[in-house]
């Protein structure tokens, strides 16, 4: 009889964690074995170092705009009003279909909030550079290497950069165990903003890290261009008029000659009887002048002079007054004619100093910048519902906002819950991995607690913020990134970023 | 199946963490850049199958390990608590008394041969020496020899500088020649502050540190604050220091608050031993008693050659343990503030 009672008092206070192997026995109050999980009024709840967005000012960090309470914050206290609790640290719930570690409930301008916490384990993930540069970095499509490695390729150049693509499944798991290894750790460093060196097949040297100026061949990589060569005519012509009599604007992609192009007609700049070599595409514009490299404009080029065909000699003339420049001013030569028609390289004049300095001015500063894409349509939806299709549906129709660490996510538009997102814009060090290899990734659903209910929540799961905010030892405040949008802030449905 | 261990660098991107379960480790290697990155990626490789090959024989190794095929072990009144398995944590303690018996190094292997893993086996030698003195289970040793196992993982896949791995407080130690490591002690995990120094350098044995007492992580039976042991290896210096922080204690004490081990912690294999939970008002003698009762079972580990020193703390006093001849020991106690 008396052990009847103790069994029944111990199975009451008692859980069995089974988040490890370990398999604990935990009494009401106390934690496990690792300090991580811990029998909360009969619940298991993990306890880890978490990171919480504080939505209010620290010394040096512009303010989030729309915060505008009363009260100045003291450093310490977190308001509830004004904390979200990131997925970073969170931790994740295996298997699968456990609810996920945290499901908060906060009241946002009257509306209750839920915020389903978890830390992602990706497989199906990678990220995209953005390197800001004219340089030819590598055909299209060709091997981007790190520790010699394949772990992506480069893609579709955009306008003034390069793009490549990092990382996805079948580098992570399709190749040999060390190109899995290898891109993981690629990933990891490019998402927590460390310095990565890549090679390109047939291509450049790179080193990029989120944020800084490409270093490309071992060169520093300053500014973008101000535009393409045809561009660049365009916007300078009128500064040029009459200083000189001929301008060239080396790029790889577009050449412009000012006095053929429609910028120098329209002034009434007089034909020079310059011949360059390439393809005309229209008046004043050629493509493929020289082959792609690191040089002027993004060519091979270290003489500009190499893509000058002879002037003619119908519409030359003598002490004929010729600016060449790059896409950024880095690279500019003055020239005049000889009597034999030749350019002969003198200094460049004071007068047209300032126009090339201004190319430079107009230049953007360099960056690599990455976004972090993944895919969180597979099975952790069933740590948020138990219905994984209507969260799907709920973040297409943007009843649920995601977001990575506080950071706003675009959602892919289709099929599955495929998103980016701006590391730069999450909090340091919010990424890690597991040795699969996959990368683990903070992600936050948040939307209304009815809407929550409806799509088959574990409602049961569900904690105040408060009662999260009190374990406060364990907790990391970190404060809201300036210009990302408070996670919790009611959107408008739809037109989310 | 889904991997559980978690891989990241520190912010300081040069130190890694490893987590699995209740096992965190903090690595660090020093050497050159290619040979570190070649000992951590060793690290991570051993480290990911670890706590499964524990847990596949967690029953024997929270069963206590004993010289006499009867399991009693005479002169010993705790040790009639029942040995069931299972700790709070995953780290366990011993009790010691003074007369340490010869071991009967025979039967004590043979009550081990059961142990399959290589970690398991390593922590059945380290806690082995103590059998026949005292109750005492393999996980005495859990972290030490876990830090050596990842340790040599490193050390044997490239040439390092120095390593250490640092299991909470159980740290396993590498130094090529001519190198050395300063290591702070900490007793008050809830304040820490150094309250000592000692420098390792690589002409001496030790390669092991650790420290145990009330307030750490695992259940102590003492009242010790901190014992920190230097031993030879990270195993030999846990169980050490389990066993001497048991020792540091005032038997009967009132403003001792002593609770059942199961009662906080179901599965503990300590069972129904009591285990302290607070330390109240002590007067300046009886602070010296234990600090004395845990003294005398240092020298004797030390004259045995199972530790090298060992730094015992308790309320704001210190007792040093280290050979008269040479000063491998703790440096003065030093007021370093440290933040948290």
């Amino acid at each position: 009889m008396a052990e009847g009672r103790m069994a029944e008092g111990f199975l009451e206070n008692t859980i069995r964690c089974d988040a490890c192997p370990v398999l604990c026995y935990i009494k009401r109050g106390h934690a496990g074995a690792c300090d991580r999980y811990a029998n909360i009024e009969g619940q298991l709840v993990r306890v880890d170092p978490h990171v919480l967005l504080d939505r209010a000012k620290s010394q040096g960090t512009p303010l989030v705009p729309f915060l505008e309470r009363e009260g100045e914050w003291d450093g310490t206290l977190a308001k509830s009003k004004d904390t979200f609790v990131t997925a970073i640290g969170a931790g994740t719930t295996y298997p699968d279909y456990k609810p996920a570690p945290f499901i908060v409930s906060s009241e946002v301008d009257g509306v209750d909030m839920v915020t389903v916490v978890t830390e992602g384990i990706f497989s199906y993930c990678g990220v995209k550079l953005k390197i800001d540069t004219d340089r030819h970095l590598g055909p299209e499509r060709n091997v981007v290497r790190a520790q010699g490695e394949p772990v992506g390729h480069v893609t579709t150049a955009e306008y003034g950069s390069q793009m490549l693509s990092i990382g996805g499944v079948h580098h992570l798991t399709g190749g040999t165990k060390s190109e899995g290894r290898v891109t993981c750790e690629t990933l990891l460093d490019l998402c927590n903003g460390k310095e990565v060196q890549l090679t390109i097949d047939e291509g450049a040297a790179l080193q990029v890290a989120a944020g800084k100026p490409p270093v490309v061949n071992g060169e520093r990589e300053e500014r973008m261009r101000v535009g393409c060569g045809s561009a660049t005519i365009g916007m300078f012509a009128k500064q040029w008029f009459g200083k000189v009599d001929d301008v060239v604007v080396v790029d790889d992609h577009i050449t412009g000659i000012l006095s053929e192009h429609q910028a120098g007609k329209l002034l009434g700049v007089r034909e020079t009887g310059i011949a360059i070599q390439g393809r005309r595409s229209t008046p004043g514009r050629y493509f493929q002048v020289a082959n792609p490299g690191t040089g002027w404009g993004g060519t091979d080029l270290s003489d500009p002079l190499k893509i000058l065909k002879p002037f003619k000699e119908k519409f030359a003339w003598p002490n004929l007054r010729l600016l060449m420049v790059s896409t950024t001013g880095e690279h500019f030569a003055y020239f005049e004619l000889d009597d034999a028609l030749r350019p002969v390289e003198k200094e460049l004049p004071e007068v047209l100093r300032e126009s090339v300095a201004r190319i430079r001015e107009n230049c953007e500063p360099a960056l690599t910048t990455v976004l972090f894409m993944a895919g969180a349509g597979g099975s952790l939806r069933a740590g948020v519902t138990e219905n994984p299709v209507k969260l799907t549906d709920s973040v297409k129709h943007a009843f649920t906002r995601v977001t990575c660490g506080g950071a706003p996510a675009y959602i892919w538009p289709g099929g599955g819950i495929t998103f980016m997102v701006d590391v730069s814009r999450m909090p340091e060090n919010a990424f890690g991995y597991v040795p699969t290899p996959a990368l683990v990734a903070p992600i936050e659903f948040a939307l209304k607690k009815a809407d929550y209910a409806a799509l088959g929540g574990h409602m049961d799961y569900i904690r105040p913020l408060q009662e999260v905010l009190q374990s406060k030892q364990r907790q990391r405040q970190v404060t809201s990134l300036a210009g990302n949008p408070w996670p919790l802030q009611p959107s408008k449905q739809g037109g989310e970023e | 199946m889904q991997p559980r261990a978690v891989v990241r660098f520190l912010p300081d991107n040069r130190r890694l963490h490893l987590q699995d379960g209740p096992i965190d480790l903090i690595i660090e290697a020093n050497g050159q850049r290619d040979a570190v990155r070649v000992a951590y990626e060793a690290a991570e490789r051993r480290f990911v199958t670890i706590l499964d090959e524990l847990c596949a024989e967690l029953p024997l190794l929270r069963t206590a390990v004993s010289g006499d095929s009867d399991g009693s072990c005479s002169g010993n009144p705790i040790r009639e608590g029942k040995a069931s398995a299972v700790p709070k944590s995953f780290g366990n303690s011993g009790v010691l008394t003074p007369e340490v018996a010869a071991v009967d190094f025979r039967a004590v292997h043979d009550a081990g041969r059961g142990l399959k893993g290589a970690i398991a086996r390593r922590m059945f030698e380290a806690v082995s020496p103590y059998a026949q003195g005292c109750f005492i289970t393999p996980m005495a040793a859990v972290a030490g020899a876990v830090s050596e196992a990842v340790l040599e993982s490193m050390t044997s896949a490239a040439n390092l500088q120095r390593a250490y791995v640092n299991n909470g407080g159980d740290i396993a130690l590498h130094l090529a020649a001519g190198e050395g490591f300063t290591i702070g002690m900490v007793d008050r995990p809830d304040c820490p502050s150094l309250f000592g120094t000692t420098e390792i350098s690589s002409n001496n044995p030790i390669r092991g540190v650790a420290t145990s007492g009330w307030r750490g992580r695992s259940f102590s039976l003492g009242i010790a604050d901190a014992v920190t042991v230097l031993a030879n290896s990270a195993a030999a210096a846990d169980a050490a220091a389990t066993v001497i922080a048991n020792a540091v204690d005032v038997p009967g004490h009132a403003s001792i608050v002593r609770v059942r081990a199961c009662e906080i912690s179901p599965d503990s294999d300590l069972g129904e031993r009591l285990v302290t939970r607070g330390v109240g008002e002590l007067t300046a003698q009886e602070v010296e008693q234990a600090l004395d009762a845990g003294a005398a079972v240092a020298e004797q580990l030390l004259r045995q050659g199972l530790i090298r020193a060992a730094a015992l703390s308790l309320c704001n006093t210190r007792r040093i343990v280290s050979p008269p001849s040479d000063k491998p020991g703790f440096a003065a106690p030093q007021r370093i503030a440290q933040h948290a």
